[in-house]
């Protein structure tokens, strides 16, 4: 094993006093105190996160669209500029080899950024399939810093210091712009089920924007948030972890995201026929459903662990945690149809050999009101 | 954080108070530990009438993270629990070695190889 590699910011989370984790070959932030705080931050507040582990890559040129949707399932090219998308890229045989945002820069420059423990496999995936096109791939890893500020006062927060204009700023939006005095790419997505931004910029500049968000967000309760937060708040969103709720054992029809994949889209693209398998065998015989599950007792479900009903195995724990929000433990699992519709009876979670009682629930846990 | 002078330690992050004129202590588990943990939402404790053996399990925390086995300190039959850490497991970062106490034990038998708060401290490196 390497040394895990530190982020622009690493000298700055140690002076917080940060306890730090190792993650996908980083050394990041897993919390500053209290977790649960943090989470609730973001959930009526707002938090700063260091997510400068993500792996961004560049595609460039006249075909740089085309590229994008021969090697990813989504229609890139039809993203209008300023625009992002949630999408996937997927093994030959349909596997799950990461899921994406992909923003669009300009009319031939788009942003892939992925998850730090896929980002060398996507590289190496989007570089190879888009050889035969008009279009460059660039290793961004290195040119950006990004950091998030999630939260209900974000916008309040970031409006303080920045000209740019947030109220335009849909979801799933990205624009050029100026904040704190440093160029950044501001985009409105996140991973807590909050409103919120991202902002990518140039590490030497990751400091002074902490800084002045921290300042910023001072009298608006904004606190420094870790990974472990990040995790709960996604979780509660329903929002799947990739090594958790997707694998290259899954389809994403499998994980129920099967919309991600965009069949009509012009031009061939890796995987379309084994995803197209996928779908009709998802349409005939439902595979394992991915549900919520809310405890009726304390003990926590963790990954692994399996769900039962009836003394049999009828699904596994993909992720599981205490919710701060809804103060219960909470779950989500793979489940076998037949006991996959909300209310199901009798379904429960082995923890270490005792069947504790589970409600089947839709995702997500939380919803936040508009 | 400080490691109180007047208990000692295991090597799994137990504290065990001095008997006092009933042969009872407290056991609890250490700040590092606590801290280690994060916020514990949830302790599964043994029973009061319970015996335990010292190294073995006798409950469980919960943190958001993560499960992890409370082990005996020190073999004996368990007089009391903490309700209150029971009803508010986050005493246990709040106050570890006070109101964070997890249950009580007349003592049997002891290991001979219990720490002392200095050797508990080079132990944790902290």
């Amino acid at each position: 094993m390497s040394e895990p590699r530190r982020t622009a910011l690493d000298a700055l989370h140690r002076a917080l006093g940060a306890t730090m984790t190792d993650f996908a070959g980083w050394d990041m932030p897993l919390r500053y105190a209290s977790e649960r705080d943090e989470h609730t931050a973001v959930r009526t507040r707002a938090g700063l996160f260091d997510l400068s582990h993500m792996g961004e890559i560049t595609v460039t040129g006249p075909a740089a669209g085309e590229a994008l949707d021969h090697a990813l399932v989504g229609h890139i090219s039809a993203l209008a500029v300023g625009r992002a998308r949630y999408t996937m890229i997927c093994a030959p045989d349909g596997g799950i080899l990461d899921d994406l945002i992909v923003y669009r820069l300009g009319d031939e420059e788009y942003m892939v950024v992925a998850n730090a423990s896929n980002a060398q496999v996507v590289l190496d995936a989007v570089t190879e399939r888009a050889a035969g096109f008009d279009a460059a791939v660039r290793d961004d890893r290195d040119a950006y810093a990004l950091l998030a500020v999630q939260g209900p006062n974000s916008p309040a927060i970031l409006k303080s210091v920045t000209d740019a204009d947030l109220d335009g700023l849909k979801y799933y939006a990205g624009l050029p712009g100026t904040v704190a005095g440093v160029p950044a790419l501001i985009a409105r997505t996140g991973y807590t089920g909050e409103d919120g931004f991202e902002l990518f910029v140039a590490p030497a500049d990751a400091e002074k924007l902490w800084q002045a968000l921290t300042e910023a967000g001072a009298d608006a309760g904004l606190v420094p948030c870790g990974l472990s937060c990040r995790d709960t708040l996604r979780l509660e969103a329903g929002m799947p972890l990739y090594g958790h709720e997707l694998t290259t054992a899954l389809t994403p029809f499998d994980a129920g995201l099967g919309r991600v994949v965009k069949f009509d889209k012009p031009g061939d693209f890796v995987g379309r026929e084994a995803l197209t398998a996928a779908a009709a065998k998802a349409e005939a015989t439902p595979p394992r459903k991915l549900v919520g599950l809310v405890a009726e007792g304390r003990r926590v479900p963790r990954a692994g662990y399996p769900v039962v009903a009836g003394g049999e195995v009828v699904g596994e724990v993909t992720s599981g945690a205490p919710s701060p929000t809804l103060g219960k433990p909470i779950a989500m699992a793979y489940v076998d149809a037949a006991h996959a519709a909300p209310g199901s009876l009798g379904v429960g979670v082995d923890i270490r050999g005792t069947h504790e009682p589970y409600e089947v629930v839709a995702l997500p846990f939380y919803k936040r009101q508009r | 954080m400080s490691n109180p002078q007047q208990l000692r330690y295991s090597k799994e992050h137990e504290w065990v108070s001095a008997a006092d004129a009933d042969g009872v202590s407290s056991v609890g588990i250490t700040e590092h530990a606590a801290n280690a943990l994060g916020d514990v939402v949830y302790v599964q404790l043994p029973a009061v009438g319970d015996t335990v053996a010292a190294g073995e399990t006798c409950g469980e925390l919960e943190s958001t993270k993560s499960v992890s086995d409370l082990y005996a300190p020190v073999s004996g039959e368990v007089t009391e629990v903490n309700e209150d850490v029971v009803n508010d497991p986050s005493l246990v970062n709040s106050a570890a070695f006070e109101g964070g106490w997890l249950f009580k034990v007349k003592i049997s038998e002891e290991p001979g190889d219990l720490l002392s708060a200095d050797e508990y401290t080079a132990f944790t490196g902290s």
